[in-house]
């Protein structure tokens, strides 16, 4: 184990995988030369050159495209859009040519590839270089989508969706990259759709996703060392596929749900994972569930407004006491 | 039998002309019986007919290799069989049966042969060039000498994802080849009317540092040469072209345009210019028979009806499609 950053684990999750796989390739904005706007993907270029990690102009339609049609013909491309707000320039790669192409050609087509971007708030951005919009890409069929929260994660998740069959979008979270945490040496590669245990308490069940993880989990520290509750916190790590299982074992055990989404509320994921709870497991709930979401706004860009507007430790917190009464 | 060439200077010689006109022959005739299909109601949704534009995609089709690969857009037929994918295929997939290229679940604008290098028709304008460059992005860094051909219309133009594609190809010097069709209206509208310059994509060459090239796309003959050379320059390493053909579409935009917004005189002008008898009088003149040009007709006319009763025989879709292949695993599973 060696303590690496976020950041640092993007780039050795992806050069174990360009090392292994000389079909594996690399293109986006500033990733190369520049080793990316977040310093994610230093040291590539120099690692694998100029055909392998390919600097492109500000072109997001043609990235995504060019990623596309080098999987239709055997690469496993890794393309990077900036910021995830900006998937709205190249939606139409994403959800009509990316998600539906195997389907519609009945087979015929392989789309391994993996889009990774910079997802989600708190570094005072704006409403446009913010959003959280992990629930746009899991309401479309056909694409996979995973949001790690940790350093050890990135790494085993990214040569995961690397090596996936399928078109993968990673969400990192911007607010994450500096977060250090322990990383398996050598190779390591995780499974797609599995969730993660992190605490395990009997009282309540809070399921949260990329940053919204360590909040939870410092909410539930807090809950237990100041009232005395015992909250499970699940990672869920990857939308789709989906890990009803651990959501509904965990559930079932402590009859109590907790969602806690950084996404603005309008079909957030936690709006999905509430309709199958209540769906499936209505009678081992003892209480309604409850979402902890950004409100249904665009976010604001400074650090006061933006702190109330995100879930934080302290509105996690109070919510949940609230709601136990 | 076939004669020999009458006219000296053929750079074309006979095998590629009758492989030409064959291919012409066969795009005209698959598309006569989709349009007749329509009115029977044996094809239902939209379908966007190629009447007219053939001379392109037997130019562009019979100079490709077998390993090339090519994208065009919903419409689509014709470049599909120029590929070499079946007729009963393509009709099988416009009436919605299971011996469709797509099992029925593409449909008219979808059409896919893989296994042929027919990469798709893409329904979303524009979105297909940036994927051509992925593939040619292969071919460039594999080094294994394939060419990527994209094909599109007039309207593409204007469309983002254009300039995104022509402009990053030339800064990556990608073996690709983008082709547009100027059938001289968008949909319904003239594209002069929305356009800037006279010549949609030959006249923006210049903005991404490549040649002005317009060819006449009605004779097949020029299209065919203009392919070669932009495939030579691809395979070459040096980097895309972007070529303008000048063509008509017999019929409207799609299933539902009867093309009334066009003046007469244009129609009747374009229709006199039909590429077909064009390229078949020019066969006579090149001494070839008019026995193995109706030999040709002939063929491709039996192909075409024994490929409609086949389609037309064919069961629907097998259920079990609709929840197959969302995923590599065959599935459709989001979660467990």
């Amino acid at each position: 184990m060696a303590e690496l950053t976020y950041r640092d684990a993007v780039a050795q999750g992806i050069a174990q995988e360009m090392e292994r796989d000389e079909d594996v390739v690399f293109l986006g904005e500033d990733i190369g030369a520049a080793g990316g706007v977040f310093k994610a993907t230093v040291g590539l270029l120099d690692q694998f050159g100029p055909t392998r990690v390919r600097d492109t102009p500000i072109a997001e339609q043609a990235i995504l495209g060019t990623a596309m049609g080098a999987a239709m013909v055997g690469l496993k491309p890794i393309a990077e859009i900036m910021f995830s707000d900006f998937f709205a320039v190249c939606w139409d790669i994403v959800a009509n040519e990316i998600a539906k192409t195997r389907y519609m050609t009945n087979g015929q087509v392989s789309l391994p590839l993996v889009i990774r971007t910079a997802n989600g708030g708190g570094l005072r951005f704006g409403a446009q270089h913010s959003q959280s919009i992990e629930n746009w890409a899991m309401m479309i069929p056909g694409l996979k989508v995973v949001a790690p929260s940790s350093p050890a994660d990135v790494k085993g998740l990214l040569a995961a969706a690397i090596r996936d069959p399928d078109p993968v979008i990673f969400f990192e979270h911007k607010a994450l990259y500096p977060v250090k945490g322990e990383v398996p040496d050598g190779e390591y590669v995780d499974k797609l759709g599995e969730a993660k245990v992190l605490v395990q308490g009997d009282d309540l069940t809070i399921v949260a996703l990329a940053n919204m993880v360590p909040r939870a989990v410092e909410a539930a520290q807090r809950l237990k060392d100041e009232h005395g509750i015992h909250a499970t916190v699940v990672d869920l790590r990857s939308l789709v596929p989906l890990d009803t299982q651990t959501i509904f074992r965990e559930v079932s055990k402590t009859g109590r749900l907790f969602t806690v989404e950084e996404n603005p509320r309008l079909c957030g994921w936690g709006a999905e994972i509430s309709s199958l709870v209540s769906e499936e497991l209505f009678w081992d709930l003892d209480a309604p569930i409850t979402r902890i979401t950004t409100p249904h706004i665009p976010l604001p860009a400074a650090d006061h407004l933006e702190d109330m507007t995100i879930p934080s430790v302290d509105r996690i917190t109070d919510r949940i006491l609230k709601s136990l009464g | 039998m076939a004669k020999k060439p009458t006219r000296k200077n053929d750079d074309i010689g006979e095998d590629i002309r009758l492989a030409l006109y064959r291919t012409q022959q066969e795009v005209r005739q698959v598309e006569k019986r989709a349009y007749d299909l329509f009115l029977q109601n044996m094809i239902k949704g939209t379908s966007h007919l190629c009447i007219g534009q053939e001379a392109i995609a037997a130019g562009f089709g019979v100079a490709m290799k077998p390993g090339d690969w090519s994208f065009c857009t919903y419409r689509g037929h014709g470049h599909t069989l120029a590929r070499g994918a079946s007729m009963t295929g393509v009709l099988g997939e416009l009436m919605g049966r299971d011996c469709g290229l797509l099992g029925g679940k593409g449909g008219s604008m979808h059409l896919t042969d893989v296994t042929k290098g027919a990469m798709g028709s893409y329904a979303i304008i524009g979105a297909h060039l940036p994927i051509a460059m992925g593939a040619a992005w292969k071919a460039q860094y594999k080094k294994t000498g394939e060419v990527s051909v994209c094909f599109f219309g007039d309207g593409t133009t204007n469309i983002g994802a254009f300039h995104e594609a022509v402009s990053m190809s030339a800064v990556w010097k990608l073996p690709v080849v983008f082709v547009c069709e100027n059938n001289l209206y968008m949909e319904y509208t003239a594209i002069g009317d929305v356009t800037p310059v006279k010549n949609p994509a030959a006249d923006r060459a210049s903005a991404y540092g490549l040649p002005s090239i317009i060819v006449d796309g009605n004779d097949a003959d020029a299209v065919y040469r203009v392919a070669q050379e932009a495939f030579a320059k691809a395979r070459a390493g040096d980097g895309p072209s972007l070529i303008e053909c000048k063509t008509y579409r017999h019929h409207g935009h799609s299933r539902a345009d009867p093309g009334k917004y066009r003046p007469d005189a244009e129609v009747k002008e374009w229709i006199a210019k039909d590429p077909i008898p064009f390229y078949r009088q020019r066969m006579l003149d090149f001494g070839i028979s008019e026995e193995a040009i109706k030999t040709i007709e002939d063929d491709v006319a039996k192909a075409v009806n024994a490929a409609t009763e086949e389609s037309k025989n064919a069961p629907p879709p097998s259920e079990d499609l609709i929840l197959k292949d969302v995923w590599a695993d065959g599935g459709w599973a989001w979660r467990n």
